[in-house]
């Protein structure tokens, strides 16, 4: 080899060598991107709406005067629909999920309830609005109401759960079962006294995650008719006179936190525009606690599990 | 001990509560199927309504969108104009970025920075959309007007970038686990030869996690399509036959949201119209769905 030709190759190398450490360079640039954007938004809303952020903000109706507007209607109304969804989502998709797992046999039932898990966690959320429209609203006559707006996110957020369920069980492994089975044990007590218990800090993340999901979803809450103005509570849980007092709140017209920011964001107003990055910001506080717990409890997991 | 027939008829019951407790589960697990035959159902049924009104052809062909107004006209096309342009501006972002993220997390991240950068990728994710939107509306579009001040105040194009940056953690996240799965083998063997790591990420793993990477791309292009309140807060909700991103227009789920938060009566026709709409989305985030599985299929490497 002359040197002319090695000449050429270490340039070559060194190149190469050079778009190596140029992509590293570029790879950061890009990850800071998205930080820098979080960053802006974070700061963003904090700087308008930080101000607004007080015990009055938290415990007052909307209001004509943006300086008298808060959000109380907007966050009982989501805890309420958050429990409507917690009580459907969780018994439902930690059942599928086990059934799934544990009883499904391979045949061609099963293969059409796993190719729908699977459809229904890319279907656009807005389609659950119109689902809900058509079929909690106008078919079951359930009204515009909290218990309409729990089940349609129920209903989003079940692939999530099922998904998440499906994995806390798969990673259990097989002697567990063989070891209850061989006791003569029934399928249902394997599941009952091994799967679901040891599963269930799996699950519960996957639960936290689709919680932290639906208490940010707007569209189909919208669709399906929530009011955005809402000066009023609805009757506290379980303390209405019987026969169906405890539970008329499940009928009462209502507003959720994403709601109330939209209606505020799309006044003209810069005072109201204020009170939207304050419900912003109070609301991103909100879905990060969850989704971080959730982290947290997958990291800590991973850690401590050693079969 | 008791008799044997006692005993037997123990274990009956037991047999039968194993039973029903299995249907139980069953009947959980077919609420998928159920939520998606009502679907197509609700969406097919009341669309129907709507083309007994509107013919398919102008429903296809028109080249207006007015279903509000006396003259009503309903051309979805013009809605499909602002998803499209809306969806591209995204894609654009996303794509590029999403599979910069990738090929570093997954060839070139030190283990601690990849730990760290994953979770806050999530936690980008989760952030509710409604937040996005607003973060397009109050500060993409005021800075966007300082370079370029003829932008108006609504315009898909911070619409666009802001929903990009939504799917750069589900575009990264995805094709980073594919790139992941690719063996250690294949790896070593272009390092053998004295590739670069970046000749290796392009020229090997890459190629070789294609098929994954391809329905990350289809998964963030079905996340665009249908994504709402961001195009419903910062993108105007003016229906306009256009594909510059530089100018306000309405989406078909932003069109949905507008027609929920008025008051039209349901069976009006402009009521039935978000039905139809949401049809056409359905079919459409269906249809990348179908390609996605194909893409999948197809290019599937087995190691």
């Amino acid at each position: 080899m002359n040197q002319q030709e090695l000449q050429a190759l270490r340039a070559m190398i060194v190149a190469h060598k050079r778009w190596d450490t140029l992509f590293g360079v570029i790879g950061i640039l890009a990850l800071m991107l998205g930080l820098m954007t979080f960053a802006a938004l974070f700061a963003d809303m904090a700087i308008n709406g930080l101000g607004r952020i007080s015990v009055d903000f938290l415990t007052s109706f909307p209001s004509r005067r943006a300086a008298n507007a808060g959000i109380l209607s907007a966050w009982v109304g989501s805890v309420l629909v958050m429990l409507v969804t917690a009580f459907a989502a969780v018994p439902l998709g930690v059942a599928a999920g086990v059934y799934l797992e544990e009883y499904a046999p391979k045949n061609w039932i099963t293969d059409i309830i796993e190719i729908n898990v699977s459809n229904l966690a890319g279907v656009p959320s807005i389609i659950y609005g119109l689902l809900a429209l058509g079929l909690f609203v106008y078919t079951f006559g359930l009204g515009q109401s909290i218990l309409t707006a729990g089940l349609t996110l129920a209903l989003l957020i079940l692939p999530v759960v099922i998904v998440a369920t499906r994995e806390a069980i798969r990673s259990i492994p097989q002697i567990i079962r063989e070891g209850a089975y061989a006791c003569g044990a029934t399928t249902w007590q394997v599941v009952s006294d091994h799967i679901v218990p040891y599963s269930s800090a799996g699950i519960l993340t996957g639960v936290i995650i689709g919680m932290a999901r639906a208490i940010g979803e707007t569209a189909p809450i919208i669709t399906v008719g929530a009011l955005t103005f809402i000066a009023f509570l609805p009757t506290m849980p379980f303390t209405g006179e019987l026969p169906a007092g405890p539970f008329d709140w499940l009928f009462a017209p209502f507003t959720v936190m994403p709601i109330q920011m939209f209606n505020w964001t799309s006044r003209p107003e810069a005072a109201f525009l204020s009170n939207a990055a304050a419900a912003g910001f109070i609301l991103v506080l909100m879905t990060l606690a969850m989704n971080g717990l959730a982290i947290w409890l997958r990291y800590r997991l991973r850690k401590n599990i050693k079969w | 001990m008791s008799e044997p027939s006692a005993r037997l008829k123990k274990d009956l019951t037991r047999h039968v509560k194993e039973r029903v407790i299995e249907a139980i589960l069953f009947l959980a697990a077919f609420v998928s199927v159920f939520t998606t035959t009502a679907i197509v159902y609700i969406l097919v049924s009341e669309s129907w309504v709507f083309f007994q009104h509107v013919p398919l052809g102008d429903f296809l062909f028109d080249t207006q969108w007015t279903p509000l107004f006396d003259d009503a006209h309903y051309g979805i096309m013009v809605l499909l104009s602002g998803t499209i342009t809306s969806s591209l501006v995204a894609l654009l972002v996303a794509i590029p970025l999403g599979t910069i993220i990738a090929i570093y997390l997954s060839e070139f991240a030190p283990f601690a920075v990849r730990e760290i950068a994953k979770p806050f990728l999530e936690l980008l994710g989760g952030i509710p959309t409604i937040i996005y939107g607003y973060f397009a509306l109050l500060f993409l579009t005021p800075l966007l007007q300082k370079v370029y001040p003829d932008l108006p105040g609504f315009n898909l194009l911070s619409a666009g970038i802001v929903m990009g940056i939504m799917i750069i953690p589900y575009v990264a996240s995805l094709s980073e686990d594919a790139m992941r799965a690719v063996p250690m083998a294949l790896r070593e063997g272009s390092y053998a030869t004295g590739a670069t790591r970046l000749q290796t990420a392009l020229w090997v793993v890459v190629p070789s996690a294609i098929s994954g990477i391809a329905s990350a791309y289809i998964l963030g292009v079905s996340r665009a399509v249908g994504e709402t309140m961001i195009l419903a807060v910062a993108g105007g909700m003016q229906p306009n036959l256009t594909f510059n991103p530089a100018e306000p227009g309405a989406t078909i789920t932003s069109f949905i949201v507008q027609v929920a938060l008025g008051d039209l009566p349901h069976g009006s026709i402009g009521y039935q119209t978000i039905f139809a709409a949401g049809l056409t989305l359905m079919l459409l985030t269906l249809v990348f769905n179908l390609i996605g599985y194909y893409m999948r299929k197809k290019y599937r490497e087995a190691y």
